[in-house]
């Protein structure tokens, strides 16, 4: 039990240290890992009507293998908010587990939630600090997205190795099939969509990121395994059913079916 | 040479024991109880920013009478060790006994080691899969644990509240007739408590993972209202889980 003054208040990563766990790993002064890591690849944030969504392909790879195919990259961070990751898959959902932890200890400790841009700016000093196991590989690249209660907003934040954060006003993808989901919700992004439009884009721009890179999963109907996909508004974090996303692959699949034949 | 004067242990203990008792019973009491669905708090508390009852981890509930900056720092702690034991083993792994055991050892070491008795009594609670699994550990100034399954009163007048209340008690009441029980035990006869006077807080089964919600005066008010002609039999089965009024209605 710690004294008043020597109390770590809110944090949960000073309350670790205190009791003398780091948190973060320690970068190792030595080159590249001599094994392969495995990465996590294409997520998604999509502001429309309601708020964001938020979706992320389920693949991870190590080399040029394939590691996992039913990888969550979307995950609550609290009740209104999400954060999706990618980049090395270990410390990213170290990263993950911490962040949500630290949102929480906090809301407990204090009695009410941080505010969403502290909640980003939280998440901002979690990257900054995976920096030195970004030098040797590591790199973990979140995005987070939530409905900013105070404003009646959606708002989405993303962020570069170094802990740099930026908010973006309607959209974003990152990941190694970032570019081409980027591309292909720029050319269909409109603002206010509903959210059947916001989920069919989602899914659109994570096929079409699947189709270019293939460290991006795409699809399984074999095995029933579809990306995720979460909507944040005013009533909370909330997981898409798979029989919905199932469905808006289906007229993705026959729009693009249609578009080969008459080319 | 100064010599100390000789003070007999038993006086000792006894005196501390008697201060941390009157300053205890200075403020206001407090009544947590089993219903259906869980566990409900309920607290004399006319502040709606200190709070007395407080969210530990997903299943379980902190709640403390006496001196607030004492009880509130025993509230971190208690949320800094079970979020510490949760990420370093599993969620699962927390639970209200070993952490009422750390606020015992704590609180029964300051009264034996330090000048002044902790003047507080605590309640670690938490919520199990069923009825009949929820536990209630009420923890004294000299770390004694009492270890409940059904009700417990901390504070002032304890022994007569919990009477009235035993009066009442039923076996799976639904949340409204239980808070009317703790509330009119908590009042007693002369007077009245009302929604602004208290401070109510659940730990239900039915909410997820984190099994905790403050329950905001209006639907206080709403559950405080009593149902279309008093019943004074248990509730059969089936009527058991009324819909509780929406708080936002109001």
């Amino acid at each position: 039990m710690f004294s008043p003054t020597e109390s770590p208040g809110p944090s949960f990563t000073d309350v670790l240290r205190k009791v003398g766990h780091e948190p973060f790993a320690v970068a190792q002064p030595s080159g590249p890992p001599p094994f392969e890591i495995r990465h996590g690849t294409t997520i998604v944030a999509i502001r429309y009507a309601d708020g964001v969504l938020m979706a992320g392909d389920r693949r991870a790879t190590a080399g040029s293998s394939i590691a996992h195919r039913t990888m969550d990259k979307v995950h609550p961070a609290d009740r209104h908010s999400g954060v999706a990751i990618a980049g090395a898959a270990g410390p990213a959902m170290e990263m993950v587990k911490l962040f949500q932890l630290q949102l929480e200890h906090y809301e407990k400790v204090e009695g009410s939630s941080l505010s969403l841009e502290g909640k980003a700016n939280q998440l901002s000093g979690m990257v900054r600090a995976n920096l030195g196991m970004a030098m040797q590989g590591f790199v973990v690249v979140p995005l987070f997205a939530g409905f900013d209660l105070r404003r009646g907003v959606g708002r989405i934040y993303t962020y570069d190795p170094t802990g740099g954060r930026y908010e973006e006003t309607d959209f974003h993808a990152d990941g190694s099939g970032g570019r081409d989901a980027r591309t292909t919700i720029k050319l269909g992004w409109k603002p206010d969509m509903d959210r059947p439009a916001a989920i069919e884009l989602a899914v659109r721009a994570l096929w079409q990121a699947a189709d270019e890179d293939s460290a991006t999963g795409g699809p399984d109907a074999i095995r029933k395994i579809y990306p995720t996909v979460a909507t944040i508004t005013a009533a909370g974090f909330e997981r898409v059913e798979e029989s919905e996303v199932a469905e808006a692959f289906g007229t993705v699949v026959a729009t693009l079916s249609e578009a080969e034949v008459q080319s | 040479m100064s010599m100390p004067f000789y003070v007999a242990p038993e006086q000792f203990m006894k005196d501390k024991a008697d201060f941390a008792r009157k300053n205890i019973a200075r403020g206001r009491p407090l009544v947590a109880t089993v219903y259906v669905d869980g566990i409900v708090i309920c607290a004399e508390n006319t502040s709606r920013s200190l709070h007395k009852v407080s969210e530990i981890y997903d299943q379980i509930a902190f709640a403390g009478v006496g001196r607030y900056n004492e009880f509130d720092q025993l509230r971190r702690s208690g949320v800094q060790y079970a979020d510490i034991k949760g990420y370093q083993y599993s969620r699962e792994d927390v639970d209200a006994r070993s952490l009422a055991n750390l606020y015992a050892q704590y609180m029964g070491n300051v009264f034996t080691h330090e000048m002044k008795p902790l003047e507080v009594e605590i309640l670690v609670a938490e919520v199990g899969a069923g009825p009949g699994q929820d536990q209630l550990f009420h923890i004294l100034y000299d770390g004694s644990v009492v270890d409940e399954d059904r009700m417990t009163v901390l504070g002032g007048e304890a022994e007569s509240i919990a009477r009235r209340l035993e009066e009442r008690f039923q076996v799976g009441w639904d949340l409204g007739a239980a808070l009317r029980a703790a509330s009119s035990a908590l009042s007693g006869d002369e007077r009245q408590l009302g929604a602004s006077d208290l401070e109510v807080a659940v730990l239900a089964r039915t909410n997820g993972r984190r099994a905790f919600r403050r329950v905001e005066p209006p639907e206080i008010e709403a559950l405080l209202a009593p149902p279309d002609g008093e019943r004074s039999e248990p509730v059969p089965d089936g009527e058991r889980n009324e819909p509780v009024p929406d708080a936002g209605a109001g």
